[in-house]
């Protein structure tokens, strides 16, 4: 167990991905896959305000869809080059960000979820009313495949399926060096008490927007990647749903982790197509299971391995001498890391 | 050191601090005691800038500070610690230290992005300064211990280390030694003083009469809002005032 810890865990992640195209049986398992990347890249960007600083953000599929709407929008009416357009969807999010950013992070805890469940919503319903920009409930229709890049093309699910991969290897690496850096920590901080954080000369407010702007240009880029690969949007992408969807993959895996938030975006959604049978009925299953993880894993499945494998190691470090004199020489060991 | 003058706080029309003048001096304990309610946590918040008071003022180094967000007031070097210390429980103690040197580091999300050597100098520095900090206050051989696992009085003093790792000259202690036994109390007095003796000035709220009497260099007691009586702790102990507002018949017979 332990060689699947730390990077040996993560190279061999990678490689199932890259391998992944060979084991799939037939174009469908490769779109759902490729679908659960890209929502897990949104998720993982989340899990940054949400997991890491504690600021339970409700609108962020909203981000998403400004980001598909961006590319969306710009590649089927100005007829803007489909990389163009992608590289302004995480922009044009993280823009967004700012400015409602500087609203939202100013209310703290439950009032923050309640106030951005609302912009969430009214983000939808903009989508859905502002017809001369974005379609309506129709719906933007014929956005193109990401153009070729010198040699590699695009056309088929099999790229598309690197491509989508590529991004969210790309995003959970940026994601790991920030999480575990001094700024990673600064967000942690504010997690655990913002009055603590603050009284230890942290600058809440630019903290938070960092970490908010930060994650919604995971969702915008994640939205734009969706637009190319589904190729068709609608007003649907902003609903809350999707924003409770990434919340349970973060629940599940284990908030404020790295490694949990991609395990639930990439487990659940599979675990939905097997329960597909059951149409709607399907929550009948999904819910108690829900329910039982939290009760029982409330850190998630790699929040609870990761805390019980911190604890034996604790436990094993003054297990070498009496842990009851308080012997002053310090234990000369690098600090847990995190997954 | 701290100069505190004609502070006052209304909520509403609560005065919780009212016109209370004070100085604290360069290298002294001074205790503020008084009963509950008092208005000793207001007071505490105010010089540490999370509240920001109605009227009066607060000079740190001669310098204004009344107006300024508490982050900024840490970083001129006034620290503080809070009655409970809310610690990451899924991470080791010296993990969680590590931050309270980050208002002396630089690095921001383009360092991160780019892995610069300034971040890796700097993390390195707040690596050591948790250490050092563990150090002082005697935890070190708990230091890769989850922190959801260690007992109220080693809170306590990762508090202290908290506080001590930010580097500052004075140092706001809210009730240090509140829920730990008599035993620890002893030895949390303790650290208090090597902290003093380390150049560091302290500031503290607390309950525990007989640990005030022998630790301060100076009380300021406080009753609904207001400065009662002010001095050593013979004086304070003599003060009728005090006498009848706070310490009571409980003192009376000592």
């Amino acid at each position: 167990m332990k060689y699947l810890i730390g990077k040996p865990g993560w190279l061999l992640l990678l490689a199932l991905g890259l391998a992944f195209p060979f084991l799939a049986k037939n174009d469908y398992h490769l779109t759902v896959m490729s679908t659960a990347y890209i929502f897990a890249l949104a998720t993982v960007g989340l899990n940054l305000i949400t997991g890491y600083t504690g600021q339970f953000n409700l609108a962020h599929s909203g981000f998403m869809a400004v980001g598909a709407y961006t590319v969306g929008i710009l590649t089927v009416d100005y007829q803007v080059s489909f990389w163009i357009a992608f590289a302004l969807s995480g922009v044009v999010a993280t823009l967004l960000g700012f400015f409602l950013g500087l609203v939202s992070l100013r209310l703290k805890g439950h009032y923050f979820s309640i106030f951005t469940l609302c912009v969430g919503y009214i983000m939808f319903l903009v989508i859905e009313k502002w017809e001369s920009l974005t379609h309506g409930t129709v719906g933007i229709i014929g956005i193109p495949a990401p153009t070729a890049i010198g040699p590699v093309s695009f056309d088929s699910p099999r790229s598309l399926y690197y491509l989508v991969f590529f991004f969210l290897v790309i995003g959970v690496w940026f994601m790991h060096r920030i999480v575990n850096s001094l700024l990673g920590r600064t967000f942690v901080a504010i997690r655990n008490s913002d009055d603590l954080a603050e009284s230890l000369g942290i600058p809440l407010m630019r903290n938070k927007l960092l970490a908010f702007m930060l994650s919604v240009f995971y969702a915008g880029l994640a939205g734009g990647l969706y637009a190319g690969f589904v190729r068709f949007l609608g007003p649907g992408l902003a609903g809350v749903e999707h924003t409770f969807d990434m919340t349970m993959y973060m629940l599940v895996g284990g908030l404020g982790t790295l490694l949990g938030p991609l395990l639930g975006a990439l487990s659940v959604p599979w675990l939905t197509q097997y329960l597909q049978f059951l149409q709607e009925y399907r929550f009948i299953v999904f819910g108690p299971i829900l329910i039982l993880l939290v009760i029982f894993l409330p850190h998630g499945i790699v929040g609870t391995f990761m805390g019980w494998r911190a604890r034996r190691e604790a436990l094993a470090v003054p297990a070498a001498r009496p842990a009851t004199t308080a012997s002053e020489t310090p234990v000369a060991q690098p600090g847990g890391s995190h997954a | 050191m701290l100069e505190i003058r004609n502070l006052t706080k209304r909520f509403g029309g609560l005065a919780a601090v009212n016109d209370v003048s004070t100085t604290i001096e360069r290298g002294k304990i001074h205790a503020v005691i008084g009963p509950n309610g008092a208005g000793k946590t207001t007071f505490f918040n105010l010089v540490s800038g999370v509240h920001r008071p109605t009227s009066g003022s607060v000079h740190f180094e001669g310098l204004d500070v009344t107006q300024l967000r508490a982050d900024q007031i840490a970083r001129l070097g006034v620290s503080r610690t809070f009655q409970t210390t809310a610690l990451f429980d899924m991470a080791s103690v010296v993990d969680n230290l590590i931050v309270g040197h980050r208002l002396r580091t630089e690095s921001g999300l383009f360092d991160v992005l780019v892995n610069s050597a300034r971040l890796r100098r700097e993390e390195k520095v707040c690596r050591e300064k948790a250490r050092e900090a563990l150090d002082f206050v005697g935890l070190s051989h708990i230091a890769n211990r989850m922190a959801g696992d260690i007992s109220q009085e080693e809170r306590k003093r990762v508090a202290f280390a908290l506080a001590f790792s930010t580097g500052p000259k004075l140092v706001l202690l809210d009730e240090p030694a509140g829920g730990v036994n008599p035993e620890e109390t002893e030895g949390l007095a303790d650290l208090i003083r090597k902290m003093v003796k380390h150049g560091l000035t302290v500031c503290l709220v607390e309950h525990k009469m007989d640990m005030i009497m022998r630790l301060a260099d100076r009380i300021t007691v406080l009753n609904y809002g207001e400065k009662i009586a002010e001095g050593t702790p013979a004086e304070v102990r003599a003060n009728p005032a005090v006498i009848d507002a706070y310490l009571g018949s409980e003192h009376a017979d000592v």
